[in-house]
């Protein structure tokens, strides 16, 4: 499709009679979002990259020094860190999958009429609608071992979901996939309602069973929407930090983002960190990459 | 070999009946026309023996087993959609493979069968396309092979080629036709085009607001409309209707349209053929404007009348005749009446001319 550009008003529009001009819409709008971006965004990232090259500490007033690819060295020989990444790599891997799978799961119960399906639907997407911080808390006492209601239901006895270290960083995606699984619904049900349903016709006369229906023309139909939604997902997932860290402290799921965190602001050992946040930046891009590629070609059929 | 029968059919959406009673029976390897302006429960019923739509009452009947308890899956009957329904996201041929792979063909036999129906509808070349590729032609080409691949005992066709520019319908109207006949399956086949109707059905079934109003060959309709519904949906241009009188004037039957002063010469036979129908006044004349004879000079039968509208279409032109307060269209030869205004002379052909009974709108059967 040829994009419009849009180079003037709309005489039509309700700006226009109020007498505002491209100019004024430009200055009301427009600069500050720029101007926001740029003090916010843009000049501390290309700050921080200067910084990374450094070993300036925030909290110390000594000047601080050059020290070329040293944090860069110093971090890729760290086996803390790798270990690091190797919990975070486990912990989008469980949460994401789980998000598409129960997400894309619920999208398809839903895609149907029945009665008070916008209320159910409304109140499937509270949990993405709520703060993390707080979503952590709440599910701290779910977990929580001597009185929390899953142990109870499930009779799992006093089982210490965030203080095993085994089953720390599982808790915390479990909680992730309760979250932003209506996230992945919301997308899939609006993948699913784009499929005609013309298409579901014929494939009834030319006599495909439910799961070939679905194999062979909902899923590759669904398929790009499904991408981006795992596009997304991925990359907040790989940036996970409020809910593991008001859930639990164990070792064991400490994720790259509370590593970095803990770098930054309990160690002040900020030019590093303005180092680890560029790899994991990198890091977020080639994997988001990879996608983008696959849903050109996904999109090009 | 397939038998289709569809008995006492009701059928409703909420409170309204979109299809009444509807008998019909379908013959072996027969090509049905369903025909009807859009709202008439034409689609209604195809996507009722499809197993699109469920019945409220009646059986569908294949082959003398009734099957609208059956999925659409189970029926075994093809489809071509008006929107073509193609699978956007396959080729031309995994599209016509489709049905086949969908009840685990072997491979190889899905191969030779796809390549086989390509042949036959010239597509072969197209087979690796998309249908985002393809011409709405060469689209609905792609519709047909996938339902006539797996040979179903009968073939659906909603307006297959409703969505087409006008040539390329015709086109494809010709090319239905010769693939029925080389191929040979029952076919129902929805349109409101009547054109269409006339030229690819064995039989027309004309369907008006859920009611069947008439079935018969395209000759059949054509010539003997069975009411004024079908008199009027059938043929083009439309056929004249009007009120009219008989009269028994010294020794032939005289038909008066509306208030003329003066009426048609008709034979003395019509007088008892109406049966006294002429006498009540229910009586309503229907001519085909080919059937409006036209001459410039006076001659014995003729009226004299005035020209209005002149509508030329090409090969004839199509004349308004001002007869009293009613106008009769005429068709005539390209350019034979000058301009509006002119005067010229006009007789009913008797033999062309229909009467039906206006309160009921049925034919009275009445033929010279």
């Amino acid at each position: 499709m040829a994009s419009v550009a849009l180079t003037h008003l709309d005489p039509a529009s309700r700006a226009a009679a109020r007498g505002w001009s491209d100019l004024t819409i430009r200055n009301l709008f427009i600069i500050p979002t720029l101007v926001f971006l740029i003090v916010f965004n843009i000049f501390p990232l290309i700050y921080s990259l200067g910084y990374s090259f450094t070993n300036f500490a925030a909290n110390r007033s000594e000047p601080w020094q050059f020290v070329g690819l040293q944090n860069y060295r110093e971090l890729l020989s760290d086996d803390h860190i790798w270990s690091n990444f190797i919990i975070t790599a486990k912990y989008v891997i469980v949460s994401v999958a789980g998000q598409m799978f129960v997400g894309f799961g619920l999208a398809l119960l839903l895609n149907r009429s029945f009665p008070m399906k916008g209320l159910i639907t409304t109140l499937l997407l509270l949990p993405m609608m709520m703060s993390a911080a707080v979503v952590g808390l709440f599910w701290q006492l779910l977990y929580s071992p001597s009185w929390g209601p899953i142990n109870y239901v499930f009779g799992l006895g006093d089982f210490a979901w965030l203080s095993n270290p085994d089953s720390a960083l599982y808790a915390v995606a479990i909680t992730d996939i309760w979250m932003w699984s209506p996230f992945v619904m919301l997308l899939s049900l609006a993948g699913l309602s784009a499929v005609p349903q013309h298409l579901y016709e014929a494939a009834a006369i030319d006599r495909a069973s439910w799961w070939y229906t679905f194999t062979r023309i909902t899923l590759p139909l669904v398929s790009p929407i499904l991408l981006i939604a795992l596009i997304f997902r991925t990359m907040e997932a790989f940036k996970t930090f409020d809910i593991a860290y008001t859930m639990t402290t164990q070792p064991t799921a400490e994720l790259i983002a509370i590593r970095l965190y803990k770098q930054a602001f309990q160690q002040w050992d900020t030019g590093k960190s303005c180092a680890l946040a560029y790899i994991v930046l990198i890091m977020v891009l080639a994997i988001t990459n990879l996608y983008v590629k696959y849903l050109n070609k996904v999109k090009e059929r | 070999m397939t038998q289709i029968e569809l008995r006492g059919i009701e059928k409703f959406f909420g409170a309204v009946q979109v299809i009444h009673n509807l008998n019909l029976a379908i013959a072996d390897n027969e090509f049905i026309v369903l025909l009807g302006q859009s709202g008439c429960g034409k689609t209604t019923t195809l996507r009722a023996i499809a197993g699109l739509e469920t019945i409220d009452q009646g059986d569908i009947l294949i082959d003398g087993k009734a099957v609208q308890h059956l999925k659409a899956a189970d029926r075994d009957i093809a489809m071509v959609f008006q929107s073509f329904s193609l699978y956007p996201h396959m080729t031309v041929f995994e599209n016509i493979a489709f049905p086949l792979r969908a009840t685990r063909m072997s491979s190889g036999e899905v191969d030779k069968s796809v390549r086989e129906i390509a042949r036959v509808l010239w597509i072969t070349d197209l087979l690796d396309k998309r249908p985002s590729a393809l011409s709405g032609g060469d689209m609905q080409r792609v519709a047909i092979g996938r339902a006539l691949v797996r040979r179903p005992k009968a073939m659906l066709m909603d307006e297959p080629i409703g969505a087409l520019d006008a040539k390329l319908r015709e086109e494809m109207r010709a090319e239905i036709k010769r693939l029925h006949v080389k191929q040979g399956s029952t076919t129902i086949y929805v349109t409101h085009d009547q054109i269409e109707a006339m030229s690819l059905a064995d039989r027309i079934v004309i369907m008006h607001e859920g009611f069947i109003q008439q079935v018969g060959t395209p000759d059949e309709v054509y010539s003997h409309p069975a009411n004024l519904f079908v008199a009027q949906f059938v043929g083009s241009p439309v056929m004249n209707i009007a009120e009219a009188s008989v009269t028994d004037q010294a020794g032939a039957a005289t038909v008066t349209v509306g208030d003329a002063a003066a009426g048609f010469e008709f034979p003395r036979a019509l007088l008892s053929k109406l049966n006294g129908h002429a006498a009540n006044g229910g009586l309503t004349l229907g001519i085909r404007p080919e059937g409006v004879l036209v001459r410039r000079d006076a001659a014995p039968g003729y009226l004299p009348v005035e020209a209005h509208i002149i509508e030329p279409l090409g090969s004839f032109d199509i004349v308004d005749l001002q007869v009293g307060s009613k106008m009769l269209r005429a068709r005539t030869k390209a350019g034979y009446v000058s301009g509006p205004g002119e005067k010229v002379h006009a007789r009913i052909d008797p033999e062309q001319a229909h009467f039906f009974d206006t309160a009921s709108g049925k034919s009275l059967g009445v033929r010279l």
